[in-house]
Order: C-alpha cells, then sequence, then structure tokens
C-alpha cells in the first residue's frame, strides 16, 4: 500500500516535470530565442595583472597612491568613496602630516559653530570622503538621468572587479559596424558611450581618462598614459574594496602553515594510536 | 542504552565522585564521546562529518555572537555597519570571512554526511529517529542560512528575501496575507529584516537543541558502520576514546586547512558580487540567485514551467521544491530492502552512483545558472530523475534486488574471519 501510494506521488511529480519538459523543448526547438546584441557584443574583462594577485601578492603603494591621485582628481568629481576615511590613507603610505594635509584639502558637511548653520569646513583624518551630490536626486539630474555608484566596494561588486574596472576605463570606443548591420534597432543612445565590457554595451559615463597626462605624476613614477592611470585606480580601488588584503594573506599564510604541523602531528598521534588495531 | 562491554566510568578523584553523587555530567561526557561509548572499529571516513558537522555549528555560534556585537538591524545602517565590522573592528574581517564561508563549509560537511547516509542505508531501523531528527536539522540550517544572507542587506539580500519570502503567495487563498503577515509589510523592509535577525540568532541555538536529540538517538543503537551488520561482540567495536577522538582529531585539522585556505585566499569565490551593493529595491537584479547550498532546491523550484491541470506552475515549484526535501521523512519506509549498506546492493548502488549522484550534480549546476535554455530543460530531466528516485525507483528496487551475501559480523569484514561465526548456525546474521 505505502509502496503504491508512493509511486502515485512520484508520478504526479515526474509527469508534471515531464509536461514542462515537453512544452519547453517544443518551444525551443520551434521558436528558439532571439539574439540580442547584449549577448553577442557583450565582452569578458581584459587580462590584466596586479601587484596584490596571489597567494603572496601585496600591495605596491606607490602604485596605490597614484591610483588615489587619479581618484581625487577624476573619480570624485561624480563617484562617492562612502566607506573609506581619509584616516585609512595612512596605510597607503602617507605620513600623519601628509594625511592630515589631503583631508583638509577636501571641503566636509560641518555645524557652524556660533549659528549651528550647516556649513561647509575643511576635513580632519577622522573625516570620511565627502560626498559629490547631495543626494539621489541631484546626482541623477547632473549625469544624463545614472546615479554613479559608490566606488569603495566596487572591485568586490562585479564579477572578475579590478580586472572589470580596468576594462571599462580603458574599453570606450566607437560602434561597432557589424553591430549595427545585425542589430539596427541597437544603436546607442543620444547622451550614452558605447562600451563592450559594460552589461548592456551603453554606458552613461563619458569616457573619464581621455588623453595621456591627464593626471601629472610625480617623479620617479611611470608615464601616465591612459592604460596606466587605469590600471592604478583600478589598483586603488582594490584596496578601498579590502584594506585588509595584506594582513589577510599573511595571516592566512601562519594559520595554514601551523594547521599544517598540528594535522601532521595529529595524524602521528592516530597512527600510533590505531597500531595493531586493524580496521 | 549501551553495549555490556562497554567501559563503566569510574571516577578516582575524590571531586569527580562527590560531582558524580550530585550532577553525572562527567558520566554523560565519557558515555557519549569517551572511553564509554563502543563504536565499530571499520567506519571509514565518512564517518567524520558528523564531528565535523557539530564543529561548523560551533564556529558558527562563536563567529556569529562575535558579528551580532558589531551589527544593527535597521535597513538604513546594515549594510554600513557590516562594513564597519570589516574595516575597524579588530580582526572584524576575519570574524565576517569566518562566519560566511563557515556557513558554505557547514553545508558541504552536512550534504556529504547526507550522501553518506543515503549511501550506507543509515536511516534504516533501528536508527529511522537519528534520521528525521538529521532532517528537522537540515531544514532549521536552511531556514538560518537564508535569514542571515539577508542581514547584510545587500542587493542578493533584498532580491533573495523577496522571491523566497514571495513563494507563500503561491499557497491559494491565504498565501498573500500570508507573505504579508510574514514579513510585516508588503515587501521586505525593516520588520522583515528586524525579525530575521532575531530568528537568525535564535535558531542555531533551537539546531543545537535538536543536535543534542539527534546524538542522544544515537547512541540508543550505537553508530552505523560501512557494512551496515549490526555489532555483535566486543571484538567488533573499539571505545570511542581515545580511538575516534583520535581519527577525528586529525580529521579536524584536514577540515581546518581547507577552511582557512577558503576564508584567508578565496574569501568571496563563494559569494555573489552583487551583496556587495546595498538593497535597491527599484533596480532588479539580471539573475538572482540564492546561496550555491540552496541550487538544488532553486532549480527544482524552476523547474516547473507548466501549470499542470488546474495547479498553477509557481505552486507546482513550491510544492516540489518543499517535496524535494520532504520525502527524506519518508526514506525509511520507502527504502524496504533489509540490507543497510549499498555496498552490498549492486542494483541501488547503481542507481546512487549513476542517477542521485549525476542528477543531484546537475541541479547544483542549473540551479546557479540563469533561468535560461538549454539549462531549464537539463533541471527538468535532472528534477524528474530526483522524484522518481526517491519515490518510484528506491520502493521497486527494494524489491527486487538481490543482495550480495554479508559478512557474518565487522570482526569477518575486518580481519576475514570471526571465531564466533564457527559457533554460530549456517546462514544465521
Amino acid at each position: 500500500m505505502a509502496r503504491i501510494l508512493s509511486i502515485l506521488v512520484g508520478l504526479f511529480f515526474t509527469v508534471a516535470l515531464a509536461w514542462s519538459f515537453g512544452l519547453g523543448f517544443y518551444t525551443w526547438a520551434t521558436d528558439p530565442a532571439a539574439p540580442t546584441a547584449e549577448h553577442e557584443f557583450h565582452l569578458h574583462p581584459k587580462e590584466v595583472a596586479f601587484a596584490s594577485d596571489g597567494a603572496f601578492g601585496k600591495f605596491d603603494k606607490q602604485q596605490l597612491q597614484r591610483g588615489f591621485q587619479v581618484y581625487k582628481e577624476v573619480c570624485s568629481a561624480c563617484h562617492s568613496l562612502n566607506h573609506v576615511a581619509f584616516r585609512d590613507l595612512a596605510q597607503l603610505g602617507y605620513s600623519e602630516g601628509q594625511v592630515k594635509a589631503i583631508a583638509a584639502g577636501f571641503q566636509v558637511p560641518g555645524v557652524d559653530p556660533t549659528t549651528g548653520e550647516a556649513n561647509l569646513r575643511p576635513g580632519l583624518p577622522t573625516d570620511y570622503f565627502p560626498k559629490p551630490f547631495a543626494n539621489d536626486v541631484a546626482a541623477r539630474a547632473a549625469n544624463n538621468n545614472a546615479v554613479p555608484p559608490d566606488l569603495s566596494l566596487m572591485t568586490k561588486a562585479r564579477h572578475e572587479g579590478p580586472a572589470y574596472v580596468y576594462s571599462l576605463l580603458t574599453g570606450f570606443q566607437a560602434q561597432p559596424a557589424e553591430l549595427l548591420k545585425k542589430f539596427p534597432d541597437s544603436k546607442t543612445p543620444n547622451g550614452l558611450h558605447y562600451n563592450p565590457y559594460f552589461a548592456n554595451l551603453n554606458l552613461a559615463m563619458a569616457p573619464p581618462l581621455t588623453g595621456d597626462g591627464q593626471v601629472e605624476y610625480g617623479p620617479g613614477n611611470p608615464k601616465p598614459t591612459v592604460d596606466q592611470m587605469s590600471k592604478d585606480v583600478s589598483a586603488f580601488l582594490i584596496w578601498t574594496a579590502e584594506p585588509s588584503l595584506d594582513k589577510r594573506k599573511q595571516t592566512g599564510l601562519a594559520v595554514t602553515l601551523f594547521l599544517l604541523f598540528a594535522t601532521v602531528l595529529g595524524y602521528m598521534a592516530y597512527r600510533n594510536i590505531w597500531a595493531g588495531k586493524k580496521h | 542504552m549501551s553495549f555490556p562491554w562497554a567501559n563503566e566510568y569510574k571516577p578516582s578523584h575524590p571531586f569527580m565522585q562527590w560531582m558524580d553523587d550530585r550532577l553525572p555530567l562527567p558520566r554523560l561526557v565519557f558515555n557519549s564521546v569517551g572511553a564509554g561509548y563502543p563504536v565499530p572499529r571499520n567506519l571509514n571516513y565518512f564517518w567524520n562529518f558528523g564531528f565535523l558537522a557539530a564543529l561548523c555549528l560551533i564556529v558558527q555560534i562563536v563567529t556569529g555572537i562575535v558579528m551580532a556585537m558589531h551589527y544593527a538591524a535597521n535597513t538604513a545602517v546594515a549594510f554600513d555597519t557590516i562594513e564597519m565590522t570589516v574595516r575597524d573592528v579588530n580582526w572584524g574581517w576575519m570574524m565576517r570571512y569566518a562566519h560566511a564561508n563557515g556557513a558554505s563549509m557547514f553545508f558541504i560537511v552536512i550534504y556529504v554526511h547526507i550522501f553518506r547516509g543515503f549511501y550506507y542505508g543509515s536511516y534504516k531501523a533501528p536508527r529511522e529517529m537519528v534520521w528525521l531528527l538529521g532532517v528537522v536539522i537540515f531544514l532549521l540550517m536552511m531556514a538560518t542560512a537564508f535569514m542571515g544572507y539577508v542581514l547584510p542587506w545587500g542587493q542578493m539580500s533584498f532580491w533573495g528575501a523577496k522571491v523566497i519570502t514571495g513563494l507563500f503567495g503561491a499557497i491559494p487563498f491565504v498565501g498573500e496575507p500570508l507573505q504579508q503577515w510574514l514579513l510585516g509589510g508588503f515587501a521586505p523592509d525593516n520588520a522583515a529584516l528586524n525579525r530575521f535577525f532575531s530568528l537568525h540568532y535564535l535558531l542555531p541555538f533551537v539546531i543545537l537543541g535538536v543536535v543534542i536529540l539527534h546524538i542522544w538517538a544515537l547512541h540508543i543503537p550505537g553508530s552505523s558502520n560501512p557494512t551496515g551488520v549490526e555489532v555483535k561482540a566486543e571484538s567488533d567495536t573499539v571505545p570511542f576514546y581515545p580511538y575516534y577522538v583520535a581519527k577525528d582529531g586529525w580529521f579536524i585539522g584536514v577540515f581546518a586547512i581547507v577552511f582557512s585556505l577558503m576564508l584567508f585566499y578565496f574569501p568571496n569565490s563563494l559569494g555573489h558580487p552583487d551583496n556587495y551593493i546595498p538593497a535597491n529595491p527599484m533596480s532588479t537584479p539580471a539573475h538572482i540567485v540564492p546561496e550555491w547550498y540552496f541550487w538544488p532546491f532553486y532549480a527544482i523550484l524552476r523547474a516547473f514551467t507548466q501549470d499542470f491541470f488546474f495547479i498553477p506552475a509557481k505552486l507546482m515549484g513550491v510544492l516540489a521544491m518543499f517535496g524535494a526535501i520532504l520525502v527524506w521523512f519518508f526514506l525509511p519506509w520507502l527504502d524496504k530492502s533489509p540490507v543497510r549498506s549499498g555496498s552490498y546492493r549492486p542494483l541501488y548502488k547503481k542507481f546512487f552512483w549513476f542517477g542521485l549522484i549525476p542528477a543531484m550534480a546537475v541541479l547544483f549546476y542549473c540551479g546557479g545558472a540563469a533561468a535560461a535554455e538549454p539549462y531549464v530543460m537539463i533541471s527538468q530531466l535532472a528534477a524528474l530523475y530526483y522524484f522518481a528516485h526517491f519515490l518510484i525507483v528506491l520502493p521497486i528496487v527494494s524489491a527486487i534486488e538481490k543482495p550480495l551475501p554479508l559478512p557474518y559480523s565487522i570482526t569477518e569484514s575486518v580481519l576475514g574471519t570471526d571465531e564466533a561465526a564457527q559457533l554460530a548456525p549456517s546462514g544465521s546474521v
């Protein structure tokens, strides 16, 4: 009885699935989904290497400082960095005085101590990076109806984040003629910019890094080409997303070595205890 | 409760004697995981995963309590408090990654533990209660993990919560009011986040309670073993301490190495990048997927794409998703073969390795893939086999299968001979 009941319940689910499968298969075979421009022209991020890659990789502080400079002079006009405070910049190798000077170079929201009115004051190391727009409405109004996303976690918030940021910054180009021939309705709308590394191919952000030397690097640094600046700011954003990366890998090495040692000892104890006991 | 040859607890220190007369807690430990618990001598490494599961629960509770000290269950700040924990709390990044990856490790261990049970027939008499409590633990784990994933209030937190709570809306008549009552609103918001946090803190302790019942029920008949032949004599067993303490102990090291490699070198590989974007009810992610450990059941949910007679496709999917786990409750009565271990069941073994395991692997893959063809069709075939396996194949196989001859005892299977077997009448098992 139980057996018959179970087979009946089994048939209920399997027949329902077979029904779904059959109709799905028929639709798939007779009316396959139309190809889309996104599907055919979207590109996987480019291959790019960073000093912080790999199990023993570490941040290149000189590069992070250059990346910070690119963020400060270019990106920060539109993109916030909500989770990073000026004090964190000490991790990039800046001295206490330099951090204070960098902070003081930003105007942050404050309160006038005499009137209590909202005002702007020079930043302190304890302050966070100020937002470029008062709110999302203001951000939309200034950016062709798109909100520039916060960049603090950007390299963790996209698949292969660092390579994605680098590819996006260096990937702006004219829309391929082949695309327009195949998908005449997919012309990049006015005010948007074609970029094959962006999920739907058309991005509200205009190319931010347009010419070599747009940011002036100090002596002893590589030439600020668009490619170099893109790499540097990507490296900087790896750090903003994961400031503990160096410490994490160092800790991991120590923990893993200790565990290997302890496990070998544990294994020897196990062999010793079970010696002579067939199992 | 135990075998007659089990070592007896004899406290030698006067304090332990005093304690034993008043609160025999050391005696309980001695009889549960000490020298007083005889265990089959032939357990293989699949039997280590129960101990590991208990360890995972402890890791989750400890790291979770620390996380809760820095977390605020409010939609305005929840995302930021987690980031603050990671950036500004000493070793906060490690606690966060340990808790998030610890959940994944817990599910890896529990899936091995469950499939060990499937293969070796651990659910069969007299261990049905052990199995039923185990399924209850698995359901509680899924609920806890789901609510935990909502707490960071990222994009996948929000949209995952919306999809899963939306399933209740598929229940006829009462669905929609029930869904609103569960969420405390029309969509996941502050009320939902608060109650999820409250339950996420409560349920692990409920799990701990059921784990204690699970282990209690296990200690009545004692552990099963790879031959599936019950313990007959002292030569079949070794005391848990020191034998299995040593074996579980060194294997914890292996587990800890895998865990620490995940935690320190690939901490985000099992998570979805979208959850590093704060929740935005106005922007739907391209693909809403739950955490990897839900993928097989998510694939089953999505496999039902057509209404079936008068039952809407969505309701069928919900029924099937819950049914896929609830069917495990009936396993002891669906599989009636008197032989426990799959090693002595040639037909069952084939269906296990070439049916259930590939179907489960396919469901895992399709559950994480986008809901597009051909993944949906592939997942439909895999889900079809999944239900057929438990509800049709098992009852029939257990009726028609000719099992291989079993060893007389565990001792015989290990040593090749067993003196007691010579004395026993032939054919008695």
